[in-house]
């Protein structure tokens, strides 16, 4: 049952990243990752249960705080060329 | 009772990766970055709900639950977050929608 879990998410990733590569603009990279990191977490946890070591879901909290800090911060870079203006 | 709990779980895990899988194939097929979002947002919502909610249901209260109901939370809140900011960044950078003419952006 996970096994089979586990296949459909390296399918699916397959898939999300052939339009990373493909993309024709910069924001569908940007959204293809994001999604690919979604798809990430989901098989860190799949594949703690699988292994029957559950220890595996702080790994996937972290990953899932580190995607989205990671795509604000690229779409910042994209849309301003900077990551903080600093102030004189 | 082991054994209902492992068929709701097989449902759970078969309409997660139903969702994922058409997700994936949306976000190759359609043709547009604001369609392509709708695409990633089935993913992010349907997915994420039906995989967590199954192994919820498999491992029953511990702390794993709490673990598990963590991750669902915020990538229910962060998933909208990131899509907005993506749809609003290629709206503000002029990326044309798909069937619109150039001078009609809005």
């Amino acid at each position: 049952m996970y096994l089979a879990a586990l296949i459909a998410c390296a399918i699916s990733g397959i898939l999300i990243l052939v339009r990373a590569i493909l993309g024709k603009t910069t924001f569908d990279r940007i959204l293809a990752v994001n999604t690919l990191g979604t798809i990430i977490v989901i098989g860190i946890s799949l594949h703690g249960f699988y292994m029957e070591r559950p220890e595996f879901l702080d790994i996937a909290i972290v990953y899932a705080l580190i995607n989205f800090i990671g795509t604000i911060a690229v779409l910042k870079l994209f849309s301003t060329g900077s990551l903080g203006e600093i102030k004189k | 009772m082991d054994l209902i709990k492992d068929i709701i779980t097989g449902i759970c895990f078969f309409i997660g990766s139903l969702s994922i899988i058409v997700g994936a194939c949306g976000l190759i097929k359609f043709p547009d970055v604001f369609s392509r979002i709708h695409a990633a947002g089935m993913i992010d919502t349907g997915g994420t709900a039906f995989f967590l909610l199954g192994m919820i249901i498999q491992t029953g209260w511990s702390l794993i639950t709490v673990k598990l109901l963590l991750i669902g939370i915020f990538i229910f809140f962060t998933s909208p977050v990131s899509s907005h900011v993506t749809a609003n960044l290629a709206r503000q950078k002029k990326i044309i929608p798909f069937g619109r003419k150039i001078g009609k952006l809005l």
